[in-house]
């Protein structure tokens, strides 16, 4: 048991300092979910991947710098200590990306991922659909084979980010007919801006259109941009769940510094006892946190999440993302209703985190079945 | 950075969790919990003999510490065992007789686990505030140490015993004066009193979950095992998150020693163990709330470690003293 850095971990950590300092907007930018917002933030990352800072654990031909899983999470550290931006590229870097690195052609990879790192082409996830939520299986929308590649027909939503984004991926069914429903689904990327298809943003509880519907009408998608083999989808997209829940979807660093904030806010408003108990409760969630992913980063390759580990991970930092953000509410006072306050974007948007990324009703039966060995029941 | 137990730290856990399943420590606790320590004492000896007490002993007085981290490991599966005794007391007993003149005369023969000791802490609140000057199974201690504002004394005897809701702890008032040991005892006894109790309210946290999970797999109502129904899924997921993010708080505490972070593996852990706990009986149903059901051994010990060593809130203020994780 070890948790010192060594010297070049810690020059790197340095190096990240230094860079941050010199370059992290000194007023925050507008909310990435505005049109102005998601201008200002694309411009962010390519600011970021000028000088390959924006996916450090990336290989450096696709923009990246090979940095292994404790850099990342030290970079992660340093970014949010910094009060840097949120991230708009996220979807694309925390979920395809990895599935790109794993099952995706060497061309994709060239082709898709350094205009994505570098901000310049933003993924939306296409998951979601009216009918199929938790039960993902279920889903309808339908990939039909046509000359040199395939046609999509039917209606995702709760597309984050689509509203702006310029493509997106996810799962349509190739093969209706197969023998059970986890079969037969294809994995595919498409243009958001291609004939055929129609966003319509939705709004998100504060009025900003954080996700969108697609409309999906015979959209065509060459063969070139279907990932793995076609109706290997489901295989290839639960790889994907897991990198979400897993450690690149939500990196300790940035609790640790909300945690900080927090009990900054704490210590202005006079340190008032009712609070205390629940300032602490986040300091010592993040430190939790953040031991726990050290923990899975020093795994070996081979028995680290994804997997059912990670669904312990986003029930955690879901629900504790939610606690945190009510307690700075609450400090604020009356105050704290105010939507253009410093915590209110972050409250409406911990708001989402037990739902999105798999609900954790089914993160709880993952965990009590896959970890626990209790048998399946009804849903 | 390699924040993982190594092959001889899983090892080490292995050998006591098997040494501690044979010695069928329910009966062994019963035993204790009626005044009779005869089992409980050779079993102690046994877990000397493993080398757990050495880990907090240095290697001039027979030890083969300090190692923060192996101890954790050996309480973890002590609390999983529930193992009676006055162990964590005789850890910090260790951490308290550190000093030179005192080591030689006291350290080997608790390295060896030939000497239980305990621990009143008089300073930790002021005199006569509830709690103070209480030590766990001070009838059956060979030393009985009372650290007070003056210094660390050698307490004569001790007041009658005190039931808790713990069976197998027994609590015992130490009597005032007897020998002034050292008027300056060593500060940091109260991060390794913390630490033990953290690691141990884990494993006995595990062992509840362990025991619930078994019984719902096999227990069938409406016909189907009651596991299958989500509702005591749900509970013993979050049973499971909650331990499994205490445990790391634990080790890094372990590692780091830093206040902050013992005192947050202190609150984090025995909290967890503590909601288990009640998620356990829960969901034993009736037969849980027996006495003479061996899950009475786990839950009382669950809510006894809560307020021993720091309640949850001076735990908290510590946390909030510190600046854990801070790079």
């Amino acid at each position: 048991m070890d948790l010192t850095l060594s010297p070049a971990d810690e020059e790197f950590r340095a190096e990240a300092r230094a860079w941050l300092a010199a370059h992290v907007p000194a007023a925050p930018l507008p909310s990435l979910e505005t049109a102005d917002g998601f201008a200002a933030h694309r411009a962010w990352e390519a600011e970021l991947a000028a000088d390959r800072w924006s996916v450090v654990s990336w290989p450096r031909e696709y923009g990246g710098r090979d940095a292994g899983l404790v850099r990342w999470l030290l970079f992660e550290e340093e970014y949010w200590a910094a009060g840097a931006p949120a991230r708009v590229g996220q979807n694309g870097v925390g979920l395809l990306a990895p599935t790109l690195l794993h099952h995706g052609t060497a061309e994709q990879r060239a082709r898709v991922l350094p205009p994505m790192a570098s901000g310049e082409e933003v993924w939306a996830q296409a998951w979601s659909e009216p009918e199929a939520g938790s039960d993902l299986a279920s889903l309808t929308s339908r990939a039909e084979r046509a000359p040199g590649g395939w046609r999509l027909t039917g209606h995702k939503t709760w597309s984050s980010r689509a509203a702006f984004a310029d493509r997106a991926f996810g799962l349509f069914r190739s093969r209706p007919d197969a023998p059970r429903r986890h079969e037969g689904l294809t994995y595919l990327m498409f243009d958001l801006r291609a004939p055929g298809v129609t966003v319509r943003p939705i709004d998100r509880l504060d009025g900003r259109p954080a996700f969108a519907e697609l409309f999906l009408d015979g959209v065509f998608v060459p063969d070139a941009d279907v990932i793995g083999a076609p109706g290997e989808g489901w295989r290839i997209a639960m790889s994907t769940t897991g990198d979400e829940r897993g450690l690149t979807l939500r990196s300790p660093g940035r609790y640790l510094a909300a945690a900080d904030r927090l009990r900054a806010l704490w210590r202005e408003r006079g340190s008032p006892a009712w609070a205390r108990r629940r300032v602490a409760d986040a300091v010592m969630g993040a430190r939790a946190y953040q031991l726990f992913t050290y923990a899975s980063a020093s795994r070996p390759l081979e028995c680290s999440p994804p997997g059912p580990e990670s669904s312990l991970n986003k029930v955690f930092w879901s629900e504790y993302d939610i606690a945190l953000h009510e307690t700075a509410l609450d400090l604020l006072g009356a105050d704290g209703e105010a939507a253009d306050g410093d915590w209110a974007e972050g409250w409406v948007f911990s708001l989402a985190g037990p739902i999105y990324a798999g609900t954790n009703e089914i993160q709880r039966d993952i965990v009590a079945e896959r970890l626990l060995g209790l048998p399946r029941g009804r849903r | 950075m390699r924040f993982a137990l190594d092959t001889e730290q899983r090892a080490f856990a292995a050998s006591l969790h098997a040494m501690l399943t044979a010695a069928d420590t329910p009966s062994v606790i019963r035993d204790w919990a009626r005044g009779d320590p005869a089992r409980g004492r050779a079993l102690w000896g046994r877990i000397g003999a493993a080398g757990v007490f050495a880990l907090a002993v240095d290697e001039k007085y027979g030890g083969a510490g300090p190692r923060p981290v192996d101890l954790a490991v050996a309480f973890v599966e002590l609390g999983r065992h529930a193992v009676p005794g006055p162990l964590v007391e005789t850890v910090a007993a260790a951490v308290l007789l550190a000093g030179p003149a005192l080591a030689e005369r006291f350290l080997p023969s608790i390295a060896a686990g030939h000497t239980l000791a305990t621990v009143a802490d008089r300073e930790r609140g002021p005199e006569g505030s509830p709690g103070a000057g209480r030590a766990l199974d001070g009838e059956v201690a060979g030393v009985r140490l009372v650290r007070a504002a003056d210094g660390l004394w050698l307490a004569p005897g001790h007041g009658p015993v005190r039931r808790s809701l713990d069976p197998a702890r027994r609590l015992t008032e130490l009597s005032p004066g007897g020998e002034l040991l050292t008027r300056d005892p060593p500060k940091d006894a109260l991060g390794w009193a913390r630490l033990a109790t953290a690691a141990q309210a884990l494993g006995v946290g595990l062992a509840l979950l362990d025991r619930t999970v078994d019984h719902v797999r096999r227990r069938t109502q409406f016909g189907v095992p009651v596991g299958s129904f989500q509702a005591v899924k749900h509970r013993l997921a979050d049973a499971r998150i909650a331990l499994e993010f205490a445990r790391p708080l634990v080790f890094g505490a372990a590692v780091t020693m830093d206040p902050a972070d013992v005192a947050a593996a202190k609150v984090t852990a025995c909290e967890a163990a503590y909601r288990t706990a009640v998620t356990a009986l829960h969901l034993h149903g009736a037969i849980g709330y027996t006495a003479e059901y061996d899950l009475s051994l786990w839950l009382g010990k669950a809510r006894a470690l809560r307020t021993a060593w720091g309640t949850p809130e001076e735990c908290r203020d510590a946390v909030l003293d510190g600046d854990a994780g801070r790079p």
